[in-house]
């Protein structure tokens, strides 16, 4: 086995996928650390906003960030009360390239 | 001129407090007037790695809310006359740290010491923000392994960004080296645990030296000894020759199974 292990029998060392596993990661943390930061307040602005108009309770926001190769996506989901005029449900997706 | 080193790592068990101990009493042992300090507030350790959990009576705290003199607190060593240990509080908490009060007591110290070695808490807490804070150079240390690495990283975006230093501008900015410990050649040299090089390229900071794997480190903190004045050891050997680098010496870095990192690698200059 030792003579062609060398090239066929040898599985990737795990040091090395330590290592890319942080390279990519860190590449990701290091760029939207900071940014990812507002993701709070944002949420605390939208929902200040609705209220001027509706009724919406703090929890009926959801926020989602993703990205996925060089496009990230900011995902807004409201949840508006059955009561209310119009949808019981409103999906606002923004795209931005990132 | 006087130097604040903070010794950090944000991850928990990688070797902080030995580390301080060792390159403060390694700094003393060099001629320089050294104090370290616990900012450990309630979890306080550095007296016990330093042997002098004894003789504390009062504490930084005490000294930072004025309920005892700077010099009350401060413990002489008894086998290097020109180190001291400045303990932290066993039962308050990290609340009664206050920036002004670390300013103050770190200025004071500033004109008895060559070197004061601020021993950081892990996390990134009111405690290791108040440890890096006011320091000129930083000490990170990481074991090779994911989670410490990760953990450096960030420590390291605080260190250039949360500190006093950093809010004061561009020039003068805090100088990070690395500390890697727990290192295993063999396992390194089989592909199972990063290579000081991986290390190097990912944090991309100076190296300022390599700690093996060795159970000197255990004894020594059996016994209450730091690890540099405790028995002849590869760790201890190690832990000179980074304090003599830390202390401005030059000296060849030589890692066992290992290359020796470039010239490049060692002259990389942190660029995220």
């Amino acid at each position: 086995m030792n003579l062609f292990g060398f090239t066929f029998n040898r599985k990737p060392k795990s040091s090395t996928q330590a290592k890319e596993r942080l390279q990519i990661l860190l590449a990701h943390e290091r760029g939207s650390g900071p940014s990812a930061d507002f993701l709070p307040m944002l949420q605390r602005d939208i929902v200040e906003a609705i209220k001027r108009y509706v009724q919406v309770s703090d929890d009926a926001v959801g926020i989602r960030m993703d990205s996925i190769g060089d496009v990230s996506s900011l995902e807004i989901n409201i949840e508006l009360p059955v009561d209310q005029k119009d949808a019981a449900k409103a999906n606002k997706k923004t795209a931005a390239k990132g | 001129m006087s130097k604040v080193i903070v010794v950090t790592s944000g991850k928990g068990g990688v070797g902080k407090t030995t580390s301080s101990a060792a390159i403060s009493a390694g700094l003393a042992s060099r001629g320089h007037r050294t104090v370290v300090i616990d900012f450990d507030v309630g979890l306080r350790n550095l007296d016990m790695i330093m042997g002098c959990e004894r003789r504390v009576v009062f504490d930084f705290i005490n000294v930072i809310q004025g309920d005892a003199k700077l010099n009350q607190a401060l413990i002489r060593d008894r086998r290097l006359d020109n180190l001291y240990v400045l303990p932290t509080s066993q039962t308050r908490d990290k609340d009664a740290l206050t920036q002004e009060g670390v300013e103050k007591v770190l200025n004071e110290l500033r004109e008895e010491f060559d070197y004061i070695i601020c021993d950081s808490p892990a996390g990134i807490e009111r405690g290791a923000q108040l440890a890096m804070y006011y320091a000129d150079e930083a000490v990170v240390v990481t074991n090779p392994e994911v989670s410490s690495v990760r953990d450096s990283d960030r420590m390291l975006g605080l260190l250039s960004s949360k500190t006093a230093r950093a809010e004061r501008g561009e020039e003068d900015q805090i100088k990070s080296h690395l500390l890697l410990t727990r290192f295993d050649p063999r396992r390194s040299g089989d592909g199972e645990m990063m290579s000081v090089e991986d290390v190097l390229e990912i944090l991309a900071i100076p190296l300022l030296g390599v700690i093996p794997e060795s159970p000197a480190v255990l004894r020594a903190s059996n016994v209450g000894v730091p690890v540099i004045l405790n028995e002849k050891s590869r760790a201890a050997t190690a832990y000179e020759e980074a304090v003599a680098r830390l202390d401005g010496e030059d000296l060849p870095m030589k890692i066992e199974g290992e290359k020796v990192p470039g010239l490049m690698s060692r002259l990389f200059g942190r660029s995220a």
